[in-house]
């Protein structure tokens, strides 16, 4: 049987129209997606039951057991650290609020290792941006500045931008514009009708040097900026004023490289001042499929988009202090709940460490590089696989994961109910 | 079966004609009744003001853009944050409040329904999981139609059902309620950085003009019998000299429904600017309530502004552009693909602005003149004009003349020399309030058939029972203990049940999403129409199977089936 128009949980892109063949609770294979997709669908590193260190090794128990557990270490901490959220859908990070706010933990997402410079820069100077469509049907003039989506979002270009047929764009690439903005040749550049190579550390200057140009200030620019030539400079910011329809999208290689959220910053306000000649958008190539949707949830539930200390009983906020690599840099938080992520992969070895030496419990579906950082696992179904629920696109389409096959795994939301009515009953009493 | 008796309470409810009168309020399973049994709960309203739930008939409260404005704006959530406590979640944020600060703060206010002003349809679902978060209100969405494709190619060719068919397309997809159209037109025009200037200037590539998609989704709304009319954010917002365009665009509104009206005009304070520019700003007022006056076919809101600081968030792509040029303030800004667009700037309405002065006058000027207070409803397109914590003192002013003069007092020098609101002498009294605030919201969203806006035998139970003895105030001298009577219920009972005291919220929130099903002839029917669906699948970058919000996000969805007129 083939399922249409599933929706893959890989990246941020959130394509939805695969085709995803099954064989009984099977997956066999997919069409339409990258191979990004065909690995996430067909991949199988599942852990089958939950599992409990001990001091000779794993040992498998039960659910309920693991759910005791759970809300036991989570009760009997002093500073809980909950931690990951981005691959999982909304109602489980509903529930991951829930349960921070109720026990005076910090949340945060995966924000905190990516796109959370981006978020500061936007807390500071807004966001001019659209949703992927308008890209699709309008943009003469696309910008990839520090990303590579022929790797990373391997579907951005042939369904959102480049490569795409638009309304006002009816000969896709031929009607559009596609300038790459890197400190190296990516393969994106390749495509790119205008490579821009910066010396690594370099973005902010040469965003500096554009909305000078922009702004009429041309004069001011020296001959090189960051390695790239004024003539360069002065032919991109015309490229850019001529346009109909500009878009930027950007990656960590903006927000990771030095300058982070003043590099975003400086994106943005280059991108408010391109709006005074034409229509310009820019926006943040989210990575994980639903890390936009943690912070969509911890916005409307807490008022922030990561990085929420509940430990006053208010919702505190202060990237730096309340951020899980800072808290785990200071050695400060006594358990972790991870949920849908790998810190062990993402997280500086520093941070990662203090897992190790604290208990930390992981609900996760995989065996991952933190399952040897925890003290429990509690394996649960794949937002997009085997459960459905909501994920919200890079560009804040909200979309519904499908379930494509039945599975004998509990969906993680109900699992983070259940340690959530346990840690209630527990309080309570 | 739960039974629930209010004692001793003084009871306004316009819509059944009763006015002042101390009497008992039977409920039975969420519903007023004729009489209850013995072993009903009982409580005692001590002859204080019990009036049918506020309704806010037009608030920004959930979805895209009100959660991007939290998101851009932790100095805001610092500004009104509370433990978690009893039943109630920790909340944050002041003028764009988290959903539960939103819901408990309505509640403590009485308000126990609430329309979310403009809800993009490729967005619905963020917007209905918002609503599922704002537990103690009944929910419902004007669905964004301005920009829309589809809709303008159907204007194009003067095809007012297939206008309608797309319309009831999209509304029983996305689970909306009703057709907004916000600056119709020119959110298309933003998608290539431009604005209209007028209801007659067609919109590019599109070749339809904002008067004809105002007139052809009145005329498909009526078609399709829509519980409520077409809700309108006229062109020109925010623009010196921009009364004209209102009243040409009240002009072209038919009398065309015996119901209700058949334009609802919002926040129009925003939209009665006279003047050429903002140096000479000035207040037209009497030119708007007089058009409103002439013509029950118009229901408006007041968009009343108050002073401090808020989040301006709207559809209103361009408008938002052009107060960030004025303001250097942050923008955001959030175009919806073949639909609307979206931009966010927080503002500071400020005494010393004589700007914001004549803006806080035409608000009260326009409630003051319109005639039928049914016509001129109290809102302050909440958070644009003020956060709506603020409507106590907008009934303070509107019924108290004293307290305005006051307040004018305070204002920039110039303020009389552009406005009117110090020669009015007009004192609102309690049945105008209780219309302004929910039986005039619940006839203009026509809920009155499902219960809302009165409390007759076979009401839904909502009611607000307010610490004001009604009978021994003056609300003219007295007006400080309207205001705070206003702020904070004795007890809100929402569907028969008591959600809040004394500003507390005691409960878990169990509310409901209204939603209109407008079903229309097979033979215009878009759904499986080949143009429809090839275009839709062509230019959304989301399959048309995966667009429509399921059932499951409206865990207590009401569904309101219409049936086309014959």
């Amino acid at each position: 049987m083939i399922i249409k128009d599933a929706v893959c949980p890989f990246c941020g892109c959130l394509c939805d129209d695969l085709d995803v063949e099954i064989d009984g609770q099977r997956i066999i294979r997919v069409q339409n997606g990258c191979t990004l997709a065909e690995s996430t669908f067909t991949g199988s590193t599942r852990l089958q039951a939950p599992i409990r260190r001990t001091a000779s090794g794993w040992e498998m128990i039960s659910y309920d057991d693991a759910i005791t557990d759970a809300a036991d270490i989570l009760l009997s901490s002093d500073r809980p650290l909950l931690y990951g959220w981005s691959s999982t859908h909304g109602e489980t990070q509903s529930f991951g609020v829930h349960i921070a706010e109720l026990i005076g933990g910090v949340i945060d997402n995966t924000s905190t290792v990516c796109h959370g410079p981006s978020i500061l820069a936007i807390q500071e100077v807004g966001h001019p941006g659209c949703t992927l469509g308008q890209v699709k049907n309008r943009a003469d003039v696309i910008i990839y500045w520090g990303c590579n989506p022929t790797e990373a979002h391997p579907r951005h270009m042939s369904r959102y931008t480049t490569f795409a047929t638009g309304f006002f764009v009816p000969e896709a690439q031929r009607g559009r514009t596609v300038i790459v903005v890197d400190t190296r040749r990516t393969e994106s550049a390749e495509i790119a009708d205008e490579f821009i190579r910066i010396k690594r550390g370099g973005d902010y200057q040469v965003l500096s040097a554009l909305r000078a140009i922009v702004r009429g200030k041309g004069n001011v620019i020296p001959n090189e900026v960051a390695g790239v030539s004024r003539e360069q400079l002065i032919r991109i910011a015309e490229i850019c004023k001529n346009a109909k329809f500009g878009a930027i999208f950007f990656g960590l290689g903006l927000t990771m490289s030095a300058g982070k959220y003043k590099n975003v910053r400086n994106a943005i306000e280059l991108t408010d001042e391109l709006n005074r000649h034409t229509k310009f958008t820019i926006s943040p190539l989210r990575g994980h499929a639903n890390v936009y949707g943690s912070n969509e949830v911890f916005t409307w539930i807490t008022g922030y988009p990561y990085a929420v200390d509940f430990a006053r009983g208010i919702a505190f906020y202060n990237p730096g202090e309340t951020t899980a690599v800072d808290i785990l840099r200071r050695g400060e938080c006594d358990a972790a709940l991870i949920v849908a992520s790998d810190p062990g992969a993402h997280l500086p070895h520093s941070a990662a460490a203090h897992l190790a030496k604290i208990p930390t419990i992981l609900i996760d579906p995989h065996q991952t590089a933190t399952t040897p950082l925890c003290r429990l696992q509690i394996p649960c179904t794949i937002a997009g696989i085997d459960a459905e629920g909501t994920a919200y696109r890079m560009d804040g389409v909200p979309i519904r994961y499908k379930k494509i096959v039945e599975s004998s795994y509990p969906d993680d939301a109900d699992l983070l109910r259940r340690i959530h009515d346990r840690i209630l009953e527990v309080k309570g009493a | 079966m739960t039974e629930l008796l209010v004692k001793n309470a003084c009871v306004f409810d316009p819509l059944n004609g009763i006015s002042m009168d101390v009497m008992d309020i039977s409920i039975r399973d969420g519903r007023v009744v004729e009489s209850v049994s013995a072993t009903a709960e009982v409580i005692d309203a001590h002859g204080c003001l019990t009036l049918p739930g506020g309704i806010d008939s037009h608030s920004h409260v959930c979805g895209t853009k009100v959660n991007f404005g939290r998101y851009m704006s932790p100095e805001d959530m610092r500004a009104g944050r509370t433990a978690r406590r009893g039943k109630m979640h920790v909340t944050s944020g002041y003028y764009v409040p988290t959903t539960f600060g939103n819901s408990y703060r309505y509640s403590t206010m009485g308000y126990t329904t609430v329309l979310e002003g403009a809800m993009a349809p490729l967005e619905a679902r963020h917007t209905h999981e918002e609503f599922t978060a704002t537990p103690h209100q009944d929910m419902m969405a004007n669905t964004l139609f301005d920009g829309n494709w589809a809709i303008m190619e159907a204007v194009q060719k003067r095809d007012v059902k297939r206008a309608a068919a797309i319309v009831a397309w999209t509304l029983s997809a996305v689970k909306g309620y009703s057709i907004k159209l916000t600056n119709p037109g020119g959110t298309e025009a933003w998608g290539w950085g431009e604005d209209l200037t007028s209801i007659h200037e067609p919109v590019p590539n599109f070749n339809v003009t904002p008067a004809e998609i105002i007139t052809t989704m009145i005329a498909a709304n009526e078609f399709l019998h829509l519980p409520h009319s077409v809700h309108l954010h006229c062109n020109n917002l925010g623009k010196p000299g921009n009364y004209q365009t209102t009243l040409e665009t009240f002009d072209l509104v038919p009398d065309r429904n015996n119901g209700r009206q058949t334009l609802y005009a919002t926040h129009v304070q925003f939209h009665a600017y006279g003047g050429t520019t903002w140096r000479n700003i000035s207040s037209k007022s009497e030119e708007i309530a007089h058009s409103v006056n002439a013509k029950p076919q118009i229901v408006m809101d007041m968009g009343q502004i108050m002073f401090g600081r808020t989040m301006t968030m709207t559809a209103d792509g361009p408008m938002e552009f052009n107060l960030y040029c004025l303001h250097h303030n942050k923008w955001s800004n959030h175009d919806v693909e073949l639909e609307t667009g979206s931009g966010i700037i927080p503002v500071l309405y400020s005494k010393k602005s004589l700007v914001n002065c004549v803006m806080w006058a035409i608000g009260l000027e326009l409630a003051l003149l319109t005639k039928n207070p049914y016509q001129c409803l109290l809102a302050t397109d909440n958070p644009n004009g003020a956060p709506f914590v603020k409507y106590p003192e907008i009934i303070g002013l509107l019924m108290s003349k004293r307290y305005r003069d006051e307040e004018f007092a305070t204002l920039h020098n110039d303020t009389g020399q552009r406005t009117i609101i110090s020669s009015i002498e007009r004192e609102m009294d309690w049945n105008e309030i209780a219309i302004m605030t929910r039986a005039g919201q619940a006839k203009a969203l026509g809920i009155t058939p499902q219960g809302k806006g009165h409390l007759g035998v076979g009401a839904e139970a909502d009611i607000a029972i307010y610490p004001i003895r009604c009978r021994n105030v003056d609300p003219s001298t007295e007006y400080r203990k309207v205001i705070e009577g206003f702020q904070k219920t004795m007890y809100t009972v929402k569907r028969g049940r008591i959600i809040a005291r004394d500003g507390e919220v005691i409960v878990e929130g169990a509310n409901s999403t209204f939603w209109v099903n407008p079903s229309v002839p097979e033979e215009i029917s878009v759904a499986t129409d080949p143009e429809f669906v090839r275009k839709f699948e062509e230019y959304y970058t989301v399959r048309m199977g995966n667009y429509p919000v399921q059932d499951v996000y409206l865990p207590r969805g009401k569904c309101i089936r219409t049936e086309v007129l014959p």
